[in-house]
């Protein structure tokens, strides 16, 4: 189109290599890689920040009744099942969960949460030979969380406990006391 | 340094001819005539990018089933930072395609430059433009709210009337004459997985096609030197772009889209409208009735396609001066006269809809009232305080405007006056409220809420939620139920309900508890169609 602000002069005269024409085509150029990296860094940003933020935080109450643990019989793991809801994404939730629970002849009671803290796969209690066993890359565990053998990286982690006379109330999974010093 | 950058170039070069590539591309020659007026195709494609862009993004956050697609839509709105301005980008985007896939053929076409040797690259042009519109038919289902749902119904419908291969059409999208997940799984399929690789296929053999013939020159062109394609008209292009991209992002963070209610299919107040590209269609099939009906909806569209497609069998002559070509141009007017005819027949015969008019994508000052302050618009509206008062810049100046902090009393104080107006105000010409205690309480409660930033919100509170209110404390469900933080707590709190149940289930459940939840406390309640209706769209309209 004639008369525009951007194609001055004549257009036979197009394009010269050098002079003049040579800083009008460095204009260009820039102009190109200038508009073209606004684009992208006002689309990319966003598209990052919605991808990596996480989702505005939904209080709810985090303690939950598992149990009863009267009858329970000292230093013998139990695994507790219970249900819990939970916001997954867009939905709210309510499914079966478990804890193993342990209490200690002092009466004291502890709650490991289900999975390994080696690669996440679910630990059981082997009665016969007194320790926690992980199937998958056969990490074991003491009854009180600690690493037997196995490449565990680090105890059983554990969740916030309190007690409602004889019921257990468990709330947000922790580390271990060691990690959380 | 600078010799080892050089040296993996030429590697890279020798191995792939990735900078030849380039080069060739951008040093192509074209036309002296060359310039602004050709920026459009690349603006469509830049646009095109974007919105693969953004929907993949959304995609991430979406699940494409009925009930699911609206919670996770809204979980993209409200809950992640980013997510309405990418959703804005997605919906504006789709406008401003069609926009600019239409100025680039009215382009092409007042200039001739569909003329031998181009006749294939403007058919495939106008498939193009096709699957572009195809794009906006099944985007406008996914957020799966009262628009879409509606509006996809009448699709469909229109489809399986096409004369022979209506009924085929209808089974290919899942319709049968109903609305479901199967017809939400084509719709997701083909916006998604069908299109995208045609529109990517199209798009490359377009832009092949026109590199092969070369940009189409003006008469007299032939006798100027050739200019190359870098940097002048590249950087034409990307200015083009950059002021597309500019209104487009503009947009989508100054005009919020709303979403709707969840889809109701037993909704009947309902006035479903397609997209504004489409009104046009819509409008036509007015003119059309009884048996003629499938004229207007398939028939004609379908020549008008089929015209296009001809376009270049039909105008043979040779390229001459886009001044001289009259007859293009009183086309295009005709056709822009028709279109905005018809388009604003259509947006003129649309009635306000005050529940289209309802954003739920975040929450507003109404949904947030309690119940007992909602019930107050209700005595509000009933008692028609507005033909006296005026609440914010609605309503009769006969009394106070009821906004002004400087009339607020307690609640004591307006419950005595709304029962005997010349006690507390002697001379008044109120007429007093026939109301009960309780009633008047309520008036009270939604009076003392009001200030002038929220009053044209409370002002526009949707009838259904008032009236639903007015179900829900005339049937005291707030003795065990929480809603907005108002209530007790023995059985759930309702605000995020939408998110638990679908709405046939809350219907059901209201009528038989025990039946949908085993155990359950709750009495069942026989309520009347109308009330259940507007209580559970209450329900569903709360804040989660």
């Amino acid at each position: 189109m004639k008369g525009s602000r951007f194609t001055m002069g004549n257009v036979q005269t197009v394009p010269p290599a050098q002079g003049e024409g040579s800083s009008r085509r460095n204009f260009y150029v820039l102009a190109i890689y200038g508009l073209w990296a606004a684009i992208s860094a006002a689309l990319g940003l966003p598209a990052l920040v919605y991808l990596l933020f996480p989702p505005k935080a939904k209080k709810s109450d985090p303690w939950i009744e598992i149990g009863d643990i009267e009858h329970m019989a000292p230093n013998s793991p139990v695994e507790l099942t219970y249900r819990r809801t939970r916001i997954d994404g867009w939905k709210v939730i309510s499914e079966k969960s478990t804890a193993w629970v342990v209490k200690t002849a002092a009466n004291q009671v502890t709650a490991f949460g289900p999975q390994c803290t080696h690669l996440g796969c679910a630990y059981h209690w082997e009665d016969a030979k007194g320790v926690f066993l992980c199937p998958c890359h056969t990490s074991l565990f003491s009854s009180d969380g600690k690493v037997v053998a196995g490449p565990a990286p680090r105890p059983l982690d554990r969740y916030q406990t309190k007690l409602n006379g004889t019921k257990l109330l468990i709330g947000k999974l922790l580390g271990t006391p060691e990690k959380q010093s | 340094m600078r010799r080892r950058i050089r040296g993996v170039n030429n590697w890279v070069e020798h191995r792939t001819g990735i900078q030849s590539a380039v080069r060739q591309f951008l040093y192509e020659e074209i036309p002296a005539s060359s310039g602004w007026h050709q920026v459009f195709g690349s603006v469509a494609v830049f646009l095109f990018m974007v919105q693969a862009f953004t929907g993949a993004l959304l995609a991430f956050n979406y699940a494409p089933t009925p009930g699911d697609a609206y919670n996770s839509l809204r979980y993209i709105l409200t809950e992640l930072t980013g997510g309405r301005l990418m959703r804005g980008l997605h919906h504006w985007g789709a406008s401003m395609i069609v926009v600019v896939v239409v100025l680039h053929m009215v382009q092409v076409f007042l200039y001739g430059a569909y003329k031998k040797p181009r006749e294939a690259t403007w058919m495939v042009g106008v498939v193009l433009l096709l699957l572009t519109l195809a794009y906006g038919l099944t985007g406008y289902l996914l957020p799966w709210d009262n628009r879409a749902y509606w509006g996809t119904v009448v699709t469909t419908q229109i489809a399986g009337h096409a004369p022979l291969l209506g009924p085929y059409l209808s089974r290919l999208l899942g319709g049968e004459g109903e609305i479901g997940v199967v017809t939400f799984a084509r719709f997701y399929g083909l916006h998604v997985l069908l299109l995208p690789p045609a529109t990517i296929f199209l798009l490359v053999l377009h832009i092949f096609l026109v590199r092969k013939h070369g940009v189409a020159p003006l008469p007299g062109d032939e006798l100027k030197p050739k200019k190359k394609f870098y940097p002048r008209q590249v950087f034409k292009d990307t200015v083009a772009i950059f002021i597309a991209f500019a209104i487009l992002f503009m947009m989508a963070v100054a005009v919020r889209v709303p979403l709707e209610q969840l889809a109701d299919p037993t909704d009947t107040s309902y006035i479903p409208r397609p997209e504004w590209y489409f009104l046009f269609l819509f409008q036509t099939l007015k003119l059309f009735s009884g048996p003629l009906e499938v004229l207007g909806s398939v028939v004609l569209p379908a020549l008008a396609v089929l015209l296009l497609i001809l376009v270049p069998f039909i105008d043979r002559g040779q390229m001459v001066k886009v001044t001289r070509r009259t007859v293009a141009f009183a086309v295009v007017l005709l056709a822009a006269i028709g279109w905005g005819g018809l388009t604003a027949a259509a947006v003129r015969s649309t009635p306000k809809d005050p529940l289209a008019a309802v954003d739920y994508s975040g929450p507003t000052d109404w949904m947030q009232l309690s119940p007992e302050e909602m019930v107050g618009i209700a005595y509000f509206r009933k008692e028609n305080c507005v033909s006296c008062h005026a609440i914010g810049d609605q309503g009769a100046a006969v009394g106070p405007n009821l906004t002004k902090a400087s009339i607020h009393k307690d609640a004591a104080w307006m419950i005595q006056h709304f029962k005997r107006p010349s006690a507390m105000r002697p001379g008044t010409s109120m007429p007093p409220i026939q109301l009960t205690d309780a009633q008047l309480n309520s008036l009270a409660a939604f009076l003392l809420k009001l200030n002038e930033k929220n009053a044209t919100a409370l002002d526009n509170a949707p009838d259904f939620a008032a009236q639903g209110a007015l179900v829900y404390q005339t049937n005291r469900c707030g003795t065990c139920h929480l809603v907005n933080g108002g209530g007790m707590r023995i059985g759930p709190p309702l605000n995020g309900l939408s998110k638990r149940q679908s709405r046939g289930w809350v219907e059901d459940h209201f009528a038989d508890p025990r039946k949908m939840a085993p155990g359950s406390i709750m009495p069942s309640y026989k309520l009347a169609p109308k009330d259940l209706e507007n209580l559970t769209s209450y329900l569903f309209a709360l804040p989660d």
